[in-house]
């Protein structure tokens, strides 16, 4: 009698196990947990994450998405470390721990690695925040499971092109520091070329590029300091950016050269108040105080700050985008939706984000366009903010869906629409 | 001229952090035999110690001119602690083994200590900004420059020259020369090798936590940074010779100035003009340039 009892318990519980597994959607997210980019880009990241996961499960994100859980089931997330091996963490999380579903990645070095592999598992994966135009350019030419929710690093490059132009900076001397690996011979590239297209007829005084986690940037900015450029170009990110604007700040690069920092805004909770006044940042597109103000930008900007006592810098806004992009697609493949019904639904889709409408335009439909801002920092009451912003349109310094960035940029800007 | 005094100054700077990294590394191998991979570690812990003691003085309101008093005690302390731990606690039940096992061990102690970190620290950033502007900039040559970086040179001249005095004229030291040359016949002798063991991994930690230490001020103290770090110290003590105190003097001379020349000349080889550097001697003397050759024991 009690065999039968353990027995019809056990029954019970492994019955009770797969309705909830049936009940529930899981997702990998693969964010910084340890490494110089954990505290400006992965604690945001998983904050909100764990922010819109919580709000959806319960209901709480405004409309659109105030229906729980992704595709009606509950979200199970698994969150792991991106400072390891991507490729063997990403087949792990596909093949161990059975994931339905990727949201992350912040590095343009694990988004070329992770990107044929996610194809090759036919597993939905959105990449959040890694900006290099290789992934869909080079690495995978014909996405139907991999789709990036947020723009390339071309806007970046190109809309500081732009400002820089258009706000009246000398831009005869022009000098770069940025990362020695795809992410940052990429914006320099593009930044390099976007001047050439618009005229500007710079002459590049230097172009340094260190090691990825250098962390020791003296030599640099001495040659930045000696190369007396009018105008430096700096897509750092992460415990770089802090490091360079801690080393480069007092020795008054940033009183000599107008430096724009393409990442700049991640810098504000950490070391705001340590950035100059007059030093160009952006968010990387529409996202923290470029955002425009509607409900969810609302919503999502008052309960990350209830939640973790600080406003969200833009790596949040990101995954919060790429969610609610996750969301979007599974409630377009209709109810019972498997992973591969919302990768076909997410093709091409538009939907609704705090940074306003997303347009997945380019690369066959996988492919996020939106605009960016510029501003300058300015200090109030010892917090760091910015003024004189100027916002360009997704269509002004994003490519046409048929062209590459590079092509684009040296045709000089073809087909772009800016007012 | 503006450039080529960039390239003293840099050179010499990256040197001086060089030389504070790496010469732990080659005290402890060269008296102990111990490819020490735990380095990069005790680096970390002397950067997150650094940035916590100051964050807390200066959260006090404490004088900051102090600071810099505060930021060496603490370094004494951590560097001490630390290394008569891991000595006392792991290594010392080691002793003897074959020196692929010692590495393995330091390399398990290395990730221990970085979860550690982690777990003590958390994953966000630490800052401490205060004494790397206290000094303010010179101009030399029309280039403005950190007091901070050139007392950081005058800071590894000073610890380099009274490690050479310890080892040179201090009876302690001469018994670990000894130890260097035959550990077998100093046992014989009535050295007491294991407290040479437990001194020598003290200091090599102290050397390393000084380095984490006054770095703090210049970087995001994060996660990781020990990663970087061991593998440039490693860098260094290979071109110098591993286990040779002058070696790693000019192994950080040789790697610091193939790094600035390549910042200034050619950007773009940046990346690998240390490990140029490195390939390029040991074509030459495979076993680093002031390493000293000898036979193999049976």
């Amino acid at each position: 009698m009690k065999k039968i009892a353990t027995l019809a318990c056990v029954s019970t519980l492994a019955l009770t196990g797969a309705a909830m597994a049936q009940d529930s959607i899981k997702i990998g997210v693969p964010v910084f947990l340890s490494g110089a980019a954990a505290g400006p880009f992965g604690e945001p990241e998983k904050n909100a994450a764990e922010l819109m996961f919580d709000a959806l499960n319960a209901g709480e994100v405004p409309a659109p998405y105030n229906s729980m859980g992704i595709g009606g089931r509950m979200i199970d997330a698994t969150f792991i470390d991106e400072a390891s091996d991507a490729v063997v963490e990403y087949r792990n999380l596909v093949e161990r721990t059975g994931v339905e579903a990727v949201i992350g990645y912040t590095s343009s070095g694990n988004c070329k690695s992770v990107a044929p592999v996610a194809e090759e598992l036919e597993t939905f994966t959105i990449f959040v925040d890694c900006g290099t135009p290789q992934v869909f350019e080079d690495v995978v030419t014909e996405p139907k499971f991999l789709f990036r929710t947020g723009p390339t690093a071309t806007p970046d490059a190109v809309g500081a092109a732009r400002y820089l132009r258009d706000s009246g900076y000398d831009l005869s001397r022009v000098a770069g520091i940025n990362q020695n690996y795809a992410w940052g011979q990429d914006n320099w590239r593009d930044f390099t070329g976007a001047l050439d297209a618009l005229g500007t007829e710079s002459k590049y005084v230097s172009n340094q590029m260190p090691q990825l986690g250098a962390g020791q940037y003296g030599a640099e900015v001495s040659a930045l300091l000696t190369s007396s450029p009018n105008v430096v170009y700096n897509s750092f990110w992460g415990g770089d950016l802090e490091a360079f604007v801690l080393q480069a700040a007092p020795r008054g690069l940033f009183a000599r050269s107008a430096v724009l920092m393409t990442c700049g805004e991640a810098l504000f909770p950490a070391v705001g108040k340590n950035i100059p006044e007059g030093a160009i940042v952006s968010a990387r597109g529409p996202f923290s105080v470029f955002a425009p103000e509607n409900d969810l930008s609302t919503w999502f900007a008052a309960a990350y700050e209830e939640r973790f006592g600080e406003y969200p810098t833009y790596p949040a806004w990101k995954m919060a985008q790429a969610v609610l992009g996750a969301k979007a697609a599974y409630a377009k493949a209709g109810e019972g939706a498997t992973a591969a019904d919302a990768a076909a639904a997410m093709t091409g889709l538009e939907f609704e984000a705090p940074s306003g409408i997303v347009k997945m335009a380019n690369a066959n439909g996988h492919q996020a366009i939106q605009g960016i801002g510029f501003g300058t920092v300015t200090q109030v009451d010892g917090k760091p903010t910015v003024e004189n912003v100027k916002f360009y349109e997704a269509e002004c310094v994003s490519p046409p869906a048929d062209m590459r960035a590079e092509d684009w940029i040296a045709s000089g800007f073809e087909g772009a629409v800016c007012e | 001229m503006l450039k080529f005094t960039a390239i003293m100054l840099d050179g010499l700077n990256y040197s001086a952090w060089l030389f504070l990294v790496a010469v732990g590394l080659t005290l402890i191998y060269g008296v102990m035999r111990i490819l020490n991979i735990a380095h990069g570690a005790f680096y970390a812990i002397g950067a997150y110690v650094c940035a916590s003691t100051l964050g807390l003085y200066y959260g006090a309101g404490l004088p900051e001119a102090l600071a810099f008093l505060a930021m060496g005690l603490v370094a004494l302390i951590a560097g001490v602690v630390l290394g008569l731990a891991v000595e006392r606690g792991v290594l010392r039940f080691l002793y003897g083994k074959d020196e692929v096992l010692m590495v393995l061990v330091t390399y398990a102690l290395f990730l221990i200590l970085g979860d550690a970190v982690k777990l003590i620290w958390g994953v966000e950033s630490y800052f401490v900004y205060q004494p790397y502007a206290y000094f303010g900039f010179v101009e030399i040559g029309g280039l403005p420059y950190q007091v901070y970086d050139l007392l950081m040179v005058v800071l590894a001249v000073v610890l380099g020259v009274a490690l050479w005095f310890w080892l040179e004229r201090s009876r302690m030291g001469r018994m670990t020369t000894a130890v260097v040359a035959d550990r077998e016949i100093s046992a014989a002798m009535g050295i007491n090798v294991k407290r040479i063991f437990a001194t020598t991994f003290a200091i090599g930690t102290f050397f390393a936590v000084v380095g984490g230490a006054v770095t703090a001020p210049k970087i995001a103290v994060t996660p990781g940074i020990g990663v970087e770090v061991i593998i440039l110290a490693f860098a260094v003590v290979v071109i110098g010779g591993l286990g040779s105190i002058p070696g790693a003097a000019i192994g950080a001379v040789f790697a610091g100035y193939a790094r600035a020349l390549s910042v200034h000349l050619a950007p773009e080889f940046e990346l690998f003009a240390i490990y140029a550097v490195m390939a390029a001697v040991l074509a030459v003397r495979p076993h680093g340039l002031f390493a000293k050759v000898s036979g193999r024991k049976i």
